[in-house]
């Protein structure tokens, strides 16, 4: 509550500065704002964003910094030989005497002492908050002084906020490349550690997938093998039945609409295709499962075939279906890109529209078109929920598309649901698939997007 | 009609390659060009020319059916290429432009080889069946657009690589390729700088030897120096037509006089 208050103080003290910077603007140019360098707006931006960043950085600072050197006094007023006592034991009584503090379930008998404890540490958070409290403010108005003590006729205002501006959208631009690199170096963390565990060719070569570790050496169901084969396999299995349909559906469909269709219909069949898109993958999961993959079976007894009811044809075809907007809509765009005198030129030699499309238009769009298939199959690598509901569990490496197979995706998600310890080759392995996965992804992703731009170079 | 404009169109097919009369085009609602009758000459250049909007783009893509692409596009009227009506119905669509080919005001090659370029129409027309022979098409036609020694080493190379004047030669061999008897020429030179404009012009005058060909162009200067009739158009409405010489010198009609005087357009 104190600091939700503190904000909105820090917010009417920001608007108030704002307020005043333009007033002190427009009565330094003797109420003629033409003579000013910049706009009375800017020198109210000026001093508003002059108080309030200085004060943010403290605040986020203070509430980063303060719980530890809290916890710091707290321990050092601890008698020496609670002090001096084994580390994790400690770890628990200060938990035990912050959650008293903060009026949270305690763990012990409460007793005089963790109750002076807690009373001592309070007292410190609460100090420590007024102290921010004081602190904030104080920073936040000498920020607001100091800028509007600098307004003058010529004072350069716009580009002051400019470059305030543009160092925002760099903070911003930073954090998300930070976060992606913070993902990175977890997976290669953990990854490390799955290493020490099971010898690296044992994983990538290995064609035997069974993540189990045994609690005891004459355990039954003892053997743990981590080859991930079968899992690559599996994936590549269904990836490829996902865009033999998703690759000859979506490109008809696009040069249907790129082509063919009229502005109208073209209007209408493109939105319609791309709801395929907002589909939920959960709810193609349960259609995979419930309605597509019964239907094999079905029709393969009556051909005669063996069909499991969990088959990778089911979550392929599905996962293509899924992935047909990337490849029609993508594709669509960039046969839209090629030049209409290419076309023209096309027809004015006496070719066919169907002559045009194949010899010129879709070899032009070529590059594109890959691009766009390119980032669909990344797209069914990564996707888990089709695949987890429709093709299976089992580690089979196997071609049969009729067959159940798991894919590297359904196999991350089983090792790491349910009660875990997270120091087992079995967890730390789905660490190791998810940095494969990534790999995989991102060059599939970097070569689509390059082939992409290289297209683009030549016809804009 | 009257026997008298019977023989009088009957003569004009006899004399003319391509005979327009009464043709009329609207985009929708707009009526882009109203009632032109022209007659264009065989192995001659005639040239169309007149203020931005005035028709004459119009009527050339209407001599190989290029309107057709256009959406909400009509033509009325008729016209004949060797007395053949070419908006019969019977009428391949296709026939028609291997007879009538077509440049455009930008270069637009395909984005194939230069080989590919030029042997594209023929393959779809399914002339020189054999690699010699196709081989031959392509020296061929590659030498009559004045672009065999350029380009004969990098047959291979993208058309797409050639400077802008080198890709314009090679739409104009890829569209005499297939060996037709008109060629269309939207604006071919308004996105080329002198040295290769001249090249072209060059081009189309000895191209008359073997073509006919109708050129559209915005410069008066280059319809002078390279047409032998010439056609101005003007607000949809075809003006007047005859020898250039005489159109240029000794304009019938004031609003021509206004255009190639200057006043306007």
């Amino acid at each position: 509550m104190n600091l939700i208050l503190l904000c909105l103080i820090m917010v009417v003290l920001t608007v108030i500065g704002y307020w005043l910077g333009q007033r002190q603007a427009v009565s330094a140019a003797g109420g003629d704002a033409r003579r000013l360098h910049s706009l009375p707006s800017y020198h109210g931006f000026y001093v508003a964003l002059c108080a309030l960043l200085p004060a943010i950085v403290l605040f986020v600072l203070w509430l980063i910094v303060e719980p530890i050197i809290a916890e710091q006094v707290l321990i050092s007023r601890l008698p020496a030989e609670v002090q001096s006592q084994d580390p994790n034991a400690l770890r628990l009584l200060v938990g035990d005497i912050k959650s008293l503090a903060l009026g949270n379930i305690v763990s012990r008998e409460i007793d005089a002492s963790l109750q002076a404890a807690a009373d001592g540490y309070a007292s410190v958070r609460g100090a420590g908050r007024l102290g921010m409290t004081v602190a904030v403010l104080a920073l936040l108005l000498a920020g607001a002084a100091w800028a509007w003590r600098r307004i003058s006729v010529d004072h350069r205002a716009r580009n002051g906020v400019e470059m305030i501006a543009s160092g925002i959208m760099i903070l911003a631009s930073t954090i998300a490349i930070l976060t992606t690199l913070g993902i990175i170096f977890s997976l290669l963390f953990e990854t490390g550690r799955f290493f020490e565990k099971v010898p690296f060719f044992e994983f990538l070569f290995g064609t035997k997938w069974s993540p189990q570790t045994a609690l005891r050496a004459d355990q039954v169901g003892a053997s743990g093998a981590f080859g991930a084969i079968p899992l690559f396999a599996g994936t590549l299995l269904i990836t490829v039945i996902a865009i033999c349909v998703a690759v000859p559906v979506g490109l008809c469909s696009a040069i249907y609409m790129s082509e063919y269709a009229g502005p109208r219909l073209r209007a209408l069949a493109k939105p319609a295709l791309e709801i395929l898109a907002g589909v939920p993958t959960v709810v193609y999961g349960f259609f995979a499962a419930l309605t597509v993959a019964p239907f094999f079976r079905n029709s393969g007894e009556a051909l005669g075939l063996t069909v499991s009811s969990e088959s990778a044809l089911a979550a392929g075809v599905v996962m293509g279906i899924m992935i047909i907007p990337f490849v029609s809509s993508l594709s669509d765009d960039v046969m839209n890109a090629v030049p209409q005198t290419l076309r023209d030129g096309a027809y004015a030699l006496g070719a066919t529209k169907s002559e045009t499309i194949r010899q010129v238009i879709v070899p032009a769009a070529l590059p594109g078109i890959v691009g766009a298939v390119l980032l669909a199959v990344s797209r069914a690598i990564g996707e888990t929920m089709i695949v987890v509901m429709a093709a299976g569990l089992a580690a089979n490496l196997t071609a049969n598309p009729f067959e159940a197979v798991t894919t590297v995706t359904v196999q991350i998600v089983t090792l790491l649901v349910g009660d875990q310890e997270f120091d087992s080759a079995k967890t730390l392995a789905a660490f190791a698939l998810g940095l494969v996965l990534f790999a995989t992804t991102l060059a599939l992703n970097v070569v689509a997007l390059n082939v992409v731009r290289k297209y683009r170079e030549k016809y804009d | 009609m009257s026997a008298v404009e019977v023989q009088e169109a009957q003569i004009a097919h006899d004399l003319h390659k391509v005979v327009a009369r009464d043709v009329n085009v609207y985009y929708g609602e707009a009526h882009a060009l109203k009632h032109v009758d022209l007659d264009i000459g065989s192995n001659e250049v005639t040239s169309l020319i007149g203020p931005s909007g005035c028709g004459k783009s119009t009527f050339l893509r209407c001599l190989n059916r290029m309107n057709d692409v256009i959406e909400g596009c009509r033509v009325t009227g008729q016209i004949t290429l060797d007395g053949e009506d070419i908006y019969d119905k019977s009428l391949d669509v296709v026939q028609l432009r291997a007879r009538v080919g077509m440049v455009f005001q930008k270069p637009n090659p395909f984005p194939k080889s230069v080989y590919d370029n030029i042997a594209y129409g023929p393959r779809i027309h399914g002339i020189g069946a054999g690699k010699s022979e196709m081989d031959e098409i392509v020296e061929s036609s590659l030498s009559r657009a004045g672009l065999w020694e350029e380009v004969k080493d990098r047959l291979e190379k993208p058309g797409t690589g050639l400077s802008g004047g080198q890709q314009q030669r090679l739409c104009i061999a890829r569209a005499i390729a297939v060996n037709p008897e008109v060629i269309l020429m939207d604006e071919p030179c308004s996105a080329l700088d002198p040295i290769a404009t001249a090249k072209i012009e060059e081009l189309i005058d000895e191209l008359r030897q073997n073509f006919t060909i109708v050129i559209v162009t915005h410069s008066m200067q280059q319809a002078a120096r390279v047409s032998q009739k010439t056609a101005f158009f003007h607000l949809g409405t075809l003006v007047e037509w005859g020898d250039t010489q005489e159109l240029f010198t000794n304009p019938r009609d004031e609003r021509t006089q206004g255009y190639i005087t200057g006043r306007f357009g």
